[in-house]
């Protein structure tokens, strides 16, 4: 999120609340008719925030509990093609189990939303940050955006929804378990009426109406399946577009503006992280130290991850000798995503920067400012190697 | 009967449980242990297999085999488990929302398939873990903050289930009745096939309500019977706080090939004579 000081746009009411109370603010402003969902930690403040504002009358929603997150997002998906607007939200194995209607909702072009708390997926069991869980649906034709903080969660949740609608894909959002989801800080929550304004009502394209006459889900030939995939690419083609005009919309309304990409002191930089979720946080301070230090250090954090705003992290890093790619999540056999991603992206372009890939908080383990700090300092002469690198966790 | 090797200690781990005190699943923690020495079962022929939830916890309290599973998939492990190590006496340990919501398919599979092995869930009417939403076993008014007003909707009936589905054993009982819990868990392991005992095991920090659980359980004035249409009728009029055997039925129990045919191929080629 990028303030706009220069914008006297109005602020609504300034609240102190966790960044899961914050996703539910957002779906409460975005006015979900349907919305189901299965309680798993660290997602429950959620369900709970949702419960409470609708039996305070504040939440008009039909909110079910199905037996599992399989039926949740069974549930969503006709409750959206026939009509509805639909929220939901799970973490890590909540969001696994759901794999294969995750499929079955993008290829169905039901626009849900869904949020998700990033937590390490079993086994062995553990409740802590790492964005492996949300990382691997990336095939599944779901748009991924992270949020760094609880205002961001809240502000992309109603983005989503125009966004879904928009291009008629799932829109999934996520956001790190504690560091973001039980984190308390102070929230813009805008008025109804100025969502209301940016997202209209749902007019969806397919319904249950005798007159349109159609049914979904049928067996198809090759070739129409293979044409599912183009309509689907093509649908892809248009998010960063489309998100790139909402969040300018959006910040002319609140002042908050989420890019596909947001830059921080890139412009002149030897040196730059690239980045999502919570971790751009920590890079951010770490860039203000290290410039004070004397190095010219800047930060790429990625708010879009699916589809790869690529063109936009080209030009990004276009000139920039080094990159760092802070991963919190690991590709057991590979890498971190976010390096595979990116260097996939730079391949084949003139582009020179050496791009290195830091396994940095897989697990969930701390990843102190400092550390960020001398990670700059040790890797900006180093020759990139071609894998994934560890970095010992804070204290090891 | 306890003239045996082993003790009720010996069955459990060094590892604290970290369950609310007060919470029914320190009694059936206790009961499990105490029936495994009634058994005279060396904790190295004990498996205690579970999915997610308070409830599930409990492998890593007892000194036998464990996994902790996944959530509502205790059943479809534990078969896995018992197929290829027939030997092993398996003991599955599951709650209400882990059994009867995310897992509710399997039970009904695992009853009709009929394997050997010992089903136990405790049932709190209420998902403990994920700090008190309602489950499949809550009663349709009990209001609280997340179930305002009440669900309205119908409770999952375990026991009609359970034999509808073909359960070889049918059971109930209260975690604080360790004496009757411990001899009923006993009855269950020695039956051959599915066994099943739901034990009402109070959540005291989402329900505290079920603290009066220990005054209103009472035994069931009927005697066990190895007749299903009996069973049923008998569950018409259950109040869902009587406890004691319900149903031993006589079905044969699946057999698994798994060691046969690994061991011995007399017994393949005799399968494949035409
Ligand atoms: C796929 C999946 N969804 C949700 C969860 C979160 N979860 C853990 S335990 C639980 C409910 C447990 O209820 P119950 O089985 O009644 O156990 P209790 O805690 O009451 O003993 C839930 C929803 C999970 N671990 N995995
Ligand atoms: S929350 Fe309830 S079920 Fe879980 S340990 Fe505490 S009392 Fe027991
Ligand atoms: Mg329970």
């Amino acid at each position: 999120m990028k303030d706009m000081p220069g914008t006297d746009a109005p602020r609504g009411a300034l609240r102190l609340m966790s960044g899961n109370h914050a996703v539910a603010e957002g779906a409460r402003l975005a006015r979900p008719e349907v919305t189901p969902v299965y309680p798993i930690t660290p997602q429950t403040p959620i369900l709970e925030k949702l419960t409470e504002l609708q039996s305070a009358g504040e939440f008009v929603t039909e909110m079910l509990t199905p037996e599992s997150e399989h039926s949740v997002m069974a549930t969503a998906m006709t409750a959206s093609l026939s009509g509805a607007r639909v929220f939901t939200a799970t973490s890590s194995q909540g969001l696994m189990l759901m794999h294969e209607l995750l499929h079955y909702a993008a290829g169905a072009r039901a626009t849900i939303v869904m949020f998700n708390v990033n937590r390490t997926p079993a086994s062995p069991w553990g409740f802590w940050p790492d964005q492996l869980d949300s990382l691997s649906q990336r095939d599944t034709g779901w748009v991924q955006l992270y949020s760094e903080s609880p205002q961001d969660s809240l502000d992309l949740v109603i983005q989503a929804f125009r966004l879904a609608e928009r291009v008629r894909l799932p829109v999934m959002i996520s956001h790190d378990a504690f560091y973001v989801s039980h984190a308390v800080e102070p929230v813009d929550v805008p008025a109804q009426d100025l969502v209301d304004g940016f997202l209209p009502p749902f007019e969806a394209e397919f319904r249950l109406d005798p007159d349109i006459g159609r049914s979904i889900g049928a067996p198809v030939d090759q070739a129409t399946w293979n044409q599912s995939r183009r309509d689907m690419a093509e649908a892809m083609g248009r998010v960063i577009a489309e998100f790139t005009r909402f969040g300018a919309q959006w910040g002319r309304l609140t002042g908050r503006v989420h890019a596909p990409l947001q830059l921080y002191r890139t412009e002149d930089a030897e040196i730059v992280f690239v980045t999502l979720g919570s971790l751009a946080g920590t890079a951010r301070v770490a860039v203000d130290m290290l410039r004070r230090a004397g190095m010219r250090a800047g930060l790429v954090k990625l708010c879009l991850f699916r589809p790869l705003p690529a063109e936009a992290l080209r030009s990004a890093l276009d000139g920039v000798p080094v990159a760092l790619v802070l991963d919190r999540n690991y590709s057991v056999g590979t890498g971190g995503v976010l390096h595979q991603e990116l260097k996939s992206a730079l391949h084949g372009t003139a582009n020179a920067t050496r791009v290195h890939g830091l396994l940095t908080g897989v697990g969930g383990v701390d990843v102190p400012v400092e550390q960020l700090v001398d990670l700059a300092q040790e890797f900006r002469e180093r020759v990139p190697e071609n894998g994934p690198i560890w970095i010992d966790g804070h204290g090891r | 009967m306890n003239a045996n090797a082993f003790k009720a200690k010996d069955y459990k781990s060094d590892v604290t449980p970290i369950w609310c005190p007060g919470c029914g699943d320190y009694h059936v923690l206790m009961s499990i242990t105490k029936a495994m020495a009634d058994l005279n079962r060396d904790p190295k022929d004990m498996a205690v297999i579970s999915g997610i939830g308070c409830s599930s916890r409990i492998p890593a309290y007892t000194n036998c085999y464990g996994f902790h599973g996944v959530h509502g998939r205790s059943l479809a492990l534990a078969s896995g488990l018992k197929v290829s190590r027939p030997d092993l006496t398996v003991l599955v340990m599951s709650g209400d929302g882990d059994g009867y919501s995310i897992g509710g398919n399997h039970f009904l599979h695992a009853c009709r398939r009929n394997i050997d092995m010992t089903y136990i869930v405790m049932d709190n009417r209420v998902y403990g873990m994920t700090k008190g939403q309602p489950s499949p076993t809550t009663e349709p008014d009990w209001d609280s903050a997340l179930s305002p007003g009440g669900t309205g909707l119908s409770p999952f009936q375990p026991l009609v289930i359970a034999l509808a589905s073909g359960a070889n054993f049918v059971a109930r009982e209260f975690s604080g009745d360790i004496k009757n819990t411990t001899k009923t868990i006993v009855e269950a392991v020695n039956h051959p096939g599915f066994s099943f005992v739901e034990i009402l095991s109070p959540c005291v920090t989402f329900r505290p309500d079920e603290r009066a659980w220990k005054g209103a359980v009472h035994r069931a004035s009927v005697d066990e019977t190895d007749d299903p249409a009996r069973a049923a009728r008998r569950i018409l009029t259950d109040d869902g706080l009587n406890t004691g055997i319900l149903y031993r039925g006589k079905r044969a129990p699946y057999q698994a090939h798994v060691k046969d045919e690994a061991g011995d191929a007399g017994i393949l080629d005799a399968r494949f004579k035409v």
